[in-house]
């Protein structure tokens, strides 16, 4: 057998139920969009879907949301990933228990965490009691809103607390693997502790560090529990906006959360570029 | 002062270290304090009445919830089963050889597992109408392959870039069959990768949200559908109760995988869907 033959007999079952199941319902989902199916007899493709959404209101308030969502929670994640990351590298006392949570917490379901910030932080949550008992707030109603608030912090703490292990875990490795080296000659070339690390442990780190980003924000733009859980239903986040329109009594919306869904869809493809373009493919390590 | 120094980074990286171990932990506690509280209400510190009510109630027959789990473990295994049967062979060619449009293939694989699940299902539900796979179990284990082969594919090329076939060419020069090669060769070599690939497959399967959710229409209730219900409907205890149940596969399978799990594998690139 030629080895071409081989190789497209090895891939083909995979990539055939990648195609149709993932690329066949982002296809069937653009058609949609575009009021555009022969088989129900909807030959005359229209924008109409898109115009709906584009004159919504609503919709760009939820896509700012969403997008303060992820941004904000990726920058903070990232900042906290390379302290901790930091910090890991060093041997002291804890370390072996931080870095057993921090594997404990890549296998815990977003949906849980989301749960235990709700019942951290809510107005009758642990925090809020916790004030109470100090007499800082006479009524659940004087403690700070933190969740189902317009600024979506809870949202961005469940995220921050997920995603910090995510990126640490990362970019610990990528520490590990470069060595100490570099900074050490930096260091003894009269390079200052911040020289050091800015200008030669940050420039090598970057590319994990970029590539694990992508993979957050991406993941933090289109996720559904974490918001429906911790946000606020007016501005709600753009995946939860989809879902309620697609679910809605009036059929019609259908195509606009569609449309709500090529929008999320063309903005992870920005981030695959990002991804493609800064990793060195991890795939092959 | 060097000394003094060190002393000052020493006690600043145990304090820093505190920070991260409390926030760390912190979520989970509120959850597991609630699955043993009667009534904890504000403003309580601590539930004023123990009790293991939200247990009893999660264990017993007409909560429904050891249904869900066990139709949660059927949904796993079956798309991991699935994902391991077309991962390998994937993971095979993409790790062992060079070839044109190998890095397009790579990026339809690599694409599900950046762009959400949300951007996709809504179509495919639209279609698994039509075709009669909404509200059932097949549709949900089907949808779920989406992020658990490129998963297994993923693992699996990284296996396979370390592995030395001229141990299956010896096997054949000596006048194995291709099966018994692969059977007594091939799997003994790479088990411990597909091993590691289907419990982290297992994973990913099992923390899905969105797509049970509009592919079972609410009809097939996996476990963190029956948590997000529960939870939304201030049933703090029971919630408390099944969070726990849920976060419990991925202790064992973290306990069973520790070493790899450190970020130097491909393997914890998975972890941003779960």
């Amino acid at each position: 057998m030629s080895d071409r033959l081989k190789i497209g007999l090895l891939l083909f079952p995979a990539l055939s139920i990648i195609i149709v199941l993932f690329f066949g319902g982002l296809l069937i989902g653009l058609m949609r969009s575009f009021n555009y199916m022969p088989i129900i007899g909807l030959t005359e493709p229209d924008l109409s879907a898109y115009i709906s959404v584009f004159t919504d209101k609503e919709f760009y308030l939820s896509f700012l949301l969403t997008f303060h969502i992820a941004f904000t929670s990726t920058v903070i994640s990232c900042i906290l990933a390379v302290a901790a990351a930091l910090l890991l590298r060093r041997q002291f006392i804890g370390r072996a228990v931080i870095n057993f949570l921090f594997q404990l917490n890549l296998t815990v379901p977003h949906l849980v965490g989301a749960i235990g910030i709700l019942y951290l932080f809510s107005q009758s949550g642990s925090f809020a009691r916790l004030a109470a008992q100090w007499d800082m707030i006479s009524s659940p109603a004087d403690f700070p809103a933190l969740v189902f608030d317009p600024f979506a912090i809870g949202i961005i703490l469940q995220y921050v607390w997920k995603e910090v292990p995510f990126i640490g875990v990362i970019i610990l490795a990528n520490m590990q693997s470069i060595g100490e080296d570099y900074e050490s000659v930096s260091r003894s070339l009269g390079a200052s502790r911040w020289q050091a690390f800015r200008h030669v442990l940050m420039p090598l780190i970057f590319p994990g560090m970029l590539s694990a980003s992508v993979m957050v924000f991406a993941f933090t733009f289109g996720a559904y529990e974490i918001p429906a859980i911790l946000g606020a239903n007016f501005p709600a986040a753009l995946p939860v906006l989809a879902y309620r329109k697609y679910t809605d009594v009036d059929l019609a919306a259908r195509p606009e959360a569609m449309a709500m869904a090529i929008v999320i869809a063309l903005l992870s493809a920005v981030m695959i570029f990002l991804y493609v373009r800064y990793s060195r493919r991890r795939i092959r390590s | 002062m060097e000394r003094n120094g060190s002393l000052l980074g020493s006690s600043f990286r145990f304090l820093t270290g505190t920070v991260l171990i409390v926030w760390l932990v912190l979520p989970l506690v509120p959850l597991a304090i609630w699955s043993f509280a009667k009534g904890w209400f504000y403003p309580s510190l601590l539930p004023k009445v123990w009790s293991l009510r939200a247990w009893e109630y999660t264990f017993s027959d007409t909560s429904g919830v050891l249904d869900s789990l066990w139709l949660t473990i059927g949904i796993s295994l079956a798309a991991t089963a699935l994902s391991v049967l077309v991962g390998v062979p994937a993971g095979r060619a993409l790790g062992m050889y060079q070839f044109k449009g190998k890095s397009f293939v790579e990026l339809l694989i690599l694409a599900p597992m950046i762009v959400p699940g949300i951007a996709v299902v809504l179509g495919i539900h639209s279609i698994f109408i039509s075709m009669g796979l909404t509200n059932t179990v097949q549709g949900v284990i089907l949808v779920h392959l989406i992020p658990t082969i490129p998963y297994m594919v993923l693992v699996m090329a990284g296996i396979f870039a370390n592995y030395d076939p001229a141990y299956e060419l010896q096997a054949r020069s000596l006048g194995a069959s291709p099966l018994k090669t692969f059977w007594y060769v091939t799997l003994p070599a790479i088990m411990p990768g597909i091993i590691v690939g289907a419990l982290f497959s297992f994973l990913v399967s099992w923390s899905q949200y969105i797509l049970t959710l509009l592919i079972g229409g609410g009809r097939v209730v996996t476990l963190p559908l029956l948590l997000f219900n529960f939870a939304t409907s201030g049933r703090n205890d029971i919630t408390g109760a099944i969070g726990l149940i849920y976060i419990l596969p991925g202790i064992v399978i973290l306990l069973l995988t520790a070493k790899h799990l450190s970020g130097r594998s491909g393997a914890v690139g998975g972890f941003g869907q779960i």
